[in-house]
């Protein structure tokens, strides 16, 4: 009847587990009881779960990133921490059933359902109103991509509470993730989270593709788009180019586990080492997704903060689209140890280490911005300064190791743990961090804590270098990534120092949730009523904030690149005083029942009880249908009422309300 | 709080020490030729990166604190973002400094191909090793022993491992040495490796492989030739033998294993470990043919 699922799955043996679990279904409990409190279910239903609202889905994608961000990082403080106890005669805490998967949980978490999610949610709230459109392309579909990637979110959190999550590390390299070494149903979440979050993104990179070539304000030719749209483009056509790859990689996996196949087994004609080069052939452009877009809110946020126009827009388009071309040029580069030719490991090496040129004329087209400019320490400029000191340090590091020599001692060392933390944390998670306080005000209207934040800041930059400049020296000493244990003294103090680092962090963090309560218990004091706190330079500042549902009352005709800049300059009237009806599309459950049912499905088949994957295929697929047949797609907001709301906002504006 | 930074404080000449010791890590203070010339690419790498980037990071805080908003002396040109001579400039520095590392990864990796044998007067010695879980055997197929865990080697003479798995993918990994490789099943790799002192040297997996994986070092010992000559007899003078039935057994995983020694081993263990023949919980007759590997016997 339940496949493999007895209640022998709920770890009720292991109290760390359990206590994550009794913490997690609390706060559900006390989440849903809150929302039944204050009788907020119809609006919380009707205004967001079924929003087609880019604005909305924009900000249900970064909550959704930021409660992974607690739980990914709440498996990195435990990784540390038994780092830091587990020599010599101390066994640490975490025996390595448990260990594998926390590191294991920790890299899958923070990049699929920790950074993807923040950098969609960034993209899906400030793209549109950047090139002047009122939506997406396709707005259901935006709402289905958001609830497929918290559908897959999910499945790795159930997880934790019934069976175990995936000890095979976060790509699941084959032979390990085969049957006949991972029995169990850990690999399954994996397999069935990745796939299911995996087809959102897809449709979201299909989505955003389509979106900024056909719905750009009239005017805004491709070279006058913002460097943010640009970059997100970039990282759109690296997701529809790379993630199908993952898909088949998984779905070939799937079919060995399923199915008895041997495409990566170590029997009958298999080759796990083909897994490993289709992987990296999706991880590779990966990494670029995550990164581009932040190239772009950087190249937003310094000529914003220093008062002038980017240095070098065209040389900052061909550096953003190099990048993107040549990372699918360079994946071999993660596995240079496996035994290729000194020809081939050459040629990937020295593609990888092309890559560092765009970059490298990024970080002086930066420099340059702020050279005879007028520069404010505001907090988003702190985050773009920290990430221009650390991810150099962090593009160096990389460099090095893309000499294969170098690589054949430095290899699966925690120097690599250094490095790559040193990049997504020096630019990921900065300029994600960068990103949100300088949109903040624009998203929901009203600025964050600006003391909070900048001690946020502190905390994370100090922390940063706290916790992995010693994993650098412990890759040195020939310390690899995923001991759960060691002997060596000479490492000991280093991890204790790195464990005081991630500390560190969990400082900032702590501050940054602090920063969210206080800004919103003081958001009438912290208001942005100007729709322009920063003197910006970019059409979204000419907006209100919170932007109306709407966005623009009418479309902005677009002369130069800093479109709004130019507005401003020429002293244009951006409404008129003429309004016309709006074409909006309407809410729909659609994809929340869509991607609700597949969450179903994703469980029904990690579980093998077929008949729930059959029930659950077919719902799917029937909610699919039934909405070909409704009709009542869109609405029109009335000329009136356009202009009731555009008046109300001026009055704001004027400080009369 | 001042209990915990009174605790700080005294950990910091405790960090010094290390960070000291991380000077003194084991790839940067190798015991043979192959870890010599990789350490040099590190060093030079970082050398060359750094007269770039140690100015780029002073540009960042120089630049950003020179033009801060607050110091309205410093000129302003609020329109000024193109400059055609600085754009050259920006694109050429990178180029040359790839360039010079493109070379360098070129010829290097051409140089330290782990498969490539090291020129020396002296006669190479053959050495199979073989990932199981999660312990190393070591088969000295001239000599017709066996170790588990510990693998010695006569200091000055090159030794060429032949390397393969009985189980999941590891990576065979002496970090005072050089050049590690992955350790795959059916399939074999060469890692060619010289010791120019003698000691004793850490062997790890560097790549995760399942529950026993912390354990599952080896000690690689590099000594005399008169050393390596007893080190011989007394592997010799083992009373087991790796015969079939012993292997099935060892194949088993464990964790921990203490060093083993075996004066026997049935012959062409190596091939048909690396021909599938004894893959458990599999096919055993019909295993599939080893890949041909570059720079196999």
């Amino acid at each position: 009847m339940f496949g493999k699922l007895t209640l022998s799955a709920i770890p009720f043996n292991i109290p760390i587990v359990m206590g994550a679990v009794a913490f997690m279904v609390l706060c559900v409990i006390g989440v849903l009881a809150a929302i039944t409190y204050l009788g907020k279910w119809k609006y919380l239903w009707t205004e967001w779960l079924t929003s087609v609202d880019h604005k909305k889905i924009g900000i249900m994608y970064m909550i959704l990133a930021f409660i992974m961000l607690l739980r990914g990082f709440a498996d990195a403080i435990m990784m540390r921490s038994q780092q830091a106890l587990s020599y010599g005669s101390n066994m640490g805490y975490l025996p390595p059933q448990h260990f594998d998967q926390v590191f294991s949980a920790h890299g899958t978490i923070m990049i699929f359902f920790m950074a993807m999610p923040f950098i969609i949610g960034l993209m899906n709230c400030i793209l549109p109103l950047q090139i002047g459109a009122r939506d997406v392309a396709f707005p259901l579909l935006n709402n289905f991509s958001f609830w497929l990637t918290a559908a897959g979110a999910v499945l790795v959190n159930v997880s934790l509470a019934i069976g175990n999550f995936s000890r095979a590390g976060w790509l699941a390299y084959p032979p390990l993730s085969e049957l006949h070494f991972s029995p169990g149903v850990g690999v399954d979440y994996y397999i069935w989270a990745l796939q299911i979050s995996g087809i959102g993104t897809t449709l979201t990179g299909v989505n955003f593709i389509a979106t900024i070539l056909k719905m750009r304000a009239p005017g805004m030719s491709m070279m006058r788009m913002p460097v943010f749209v640009w970059a997100s483009l970039c990282a759109s056509v690296l997701i529809v180019v790379a993630f199908p790859i993952l898909t088949v990689t998984l779905g070939l996996l799937t079919m060995d586990r399923y199915l008895g196949m041997h495409f990566f087994t170590n029997s009958l004609g298999g080759d796990p080492m083909m897994y490993i080069n289709l992987i990296w052939i999706w991880g590779h452009p990966e990494v670029y997704i995550l990164i581009l877009p932040l190239f772009g809110v950087f190249s937003e946020i310094v000529p914003t903060f220093s008062g002038k126009p980017l240095f070098g827009y065209a040389s900052m388009v061909y550096a953003t689209m190099a990048i993107a071309v040549l990372s699918m040029l360079v994946w071999l580069h993660h596995f240079f140890t496996m035994g290729a030719g000194p020809a081939v490991n050459a040629f990937y090496g020295i593609t990888t280490m092309i890559i560092a040129v765009p970059t490298g004329v990024k970080i002086f087209n930066w420099i340059f911005t702020m050279y005879r400019g007028r520069v404010r320490f505001d907090t988003p400029m702190l985050w773009t300064l920290g990430f221009l000191i650390t991810f150099t340090i962090g593009g160096m590091t990389g460099v090095l190791l893309a000499e294969p020599p170098a690589d054949f001692v430095l290899h699966n060392s925690l120097f690599l743990i250094a490095h790559f933390h040193n990049v997504i944390i020096g630019g990921v998670v900065f300029g994600v961090f960068a990103g949100v306080s300088y949109w903040f005000p624009k998203i929901t209207g009203f600025h964050l804590h600006e003391g909070l934040g900048k001690l946020a800041f502190w905390f994370w930059f100090v922390g940063f270098y706290v916790a992995f400049m010693p994993l650098y020296a412990l890759g040195l000493m020939g310390a690899t990534r995923r001991m759960d244990h060691y002997n060596v003294a000479a490492w000991h103090p280093l991890f204790i120092i790195a464990a005081v680092g991630a500390g560190i962090i969990a400082l900032g963090i702590g501050t940054q949730v602090l920063q969210l309560v206080v800004s919103f218990m003081q958001r009438e004091k912290l208001r942005d009523t100007t729709g322009d706190p920063w003197n910006g330079r970019t059409l979204e500042w000419s907006l209100p904030s919170p932007a109306p549902a709407y966005n623009f009352a009418r479309i902005p005709i677009v002369r130069e690149r800093d479109a709004y800049w130019d507005m401003k300059k020429r002293g244009v009237d951006l409404k008129g005083s003429t309004f016309v009806p709006i074409h909006m599309p309407r809410n729909k459950a659609t994809g929340f029942i869509m991607a609700g049912c597949m969450f179903v499905t994703g469980f029904a088949l990690v579980w093998q009880i077929w008949w729930l994957v059959i029930a659950g295929f077919a719902a799917t697929v029937a909610t699919l249908i039934r909405h070909a047949f409704d009709d009542d797609r869109d609405y029109h907001i009335g000329a009136d009422e356009v202009r009731k709301s555009e008046a109300l906002y001026d009055r704001v504006k004027a400080g009369s309300v | 709080m001042r209990n915990f930074w009174s605790r700080f404080c005294r950990l910091l000449p405790l960090a010094a020490t290390a960070l000291l010791a991380g000077c003194h890590g084991a790839l940067l203070h190798p015991a043979g030729p192959i870890g010599m010339a990789e350490r040099s690419i590190i060093y030079t790498a970082t050398g060359l990166m750094l007269v770039v980037v140690a100015p780029v990071i002073a540009l960042v805080v120089l630049i950003a604190w020179r033009y801060r908003a607050s110091n309205t002396k410093a000129r302003y040109e609020p329109e000024w973002s193109h400059s055609t001579r600085i754009e050259v400039v920006m694109w050429t520095i990178p180029v040359i400094i790839v360039s010079i590392l493109g070379v360098i990864a070129w010829r290097s990796s051409h140089q330290l191909d782990p498969f490539r044998h090291i020129p020396s007067p002296a006669k190479p010695i053959h050495v199979e090793a073989v990932a199981m879980d999660w312990k190393w055997l070591f088969i000295y197929p001239d000599l017709h022993i066996a170790s588990v865990n510990e693998v010695a080697m006569p200091v000055g003479v090159p030794v060429v491992f032949h390397i393969t798995s009985a189980t999941v993918m590891n990576s065979f990994f002496i970090p005072r040495l050089g050049s590690q490789i992955y350790a795959m099943a059916n399939m074999q790799t060469a890692d060619n490796l010289v010791a120019s002192r003698t000691g004793t040297f850490r062997g790890i997996s560097a790549n995760f492989s399942g529950n026993g994986f912390s354990g599952m070092t080896f000690k690689a010992v590099s000594m005399t030739s008169a050393d390596f000559k007893q080190w011989v007899a007394k592997v010799s003078a083992s009373s087991q033998h790796l015969d079939a039935a012993q292997y099935v057994a060892l194949d088993k995983p464990s964790q921990n294993v203490p060093v083993t020694y075996y004066s026997q081993v049935m012959p062409n263990l190596f091939e048909q470990i690396l021909a599938g023949k004894f893959r458990s919980g599999q096919l055993l007759a019909s295993a599939s043919a080893p890949t041909p590997a570059r720079g196999s016997k």
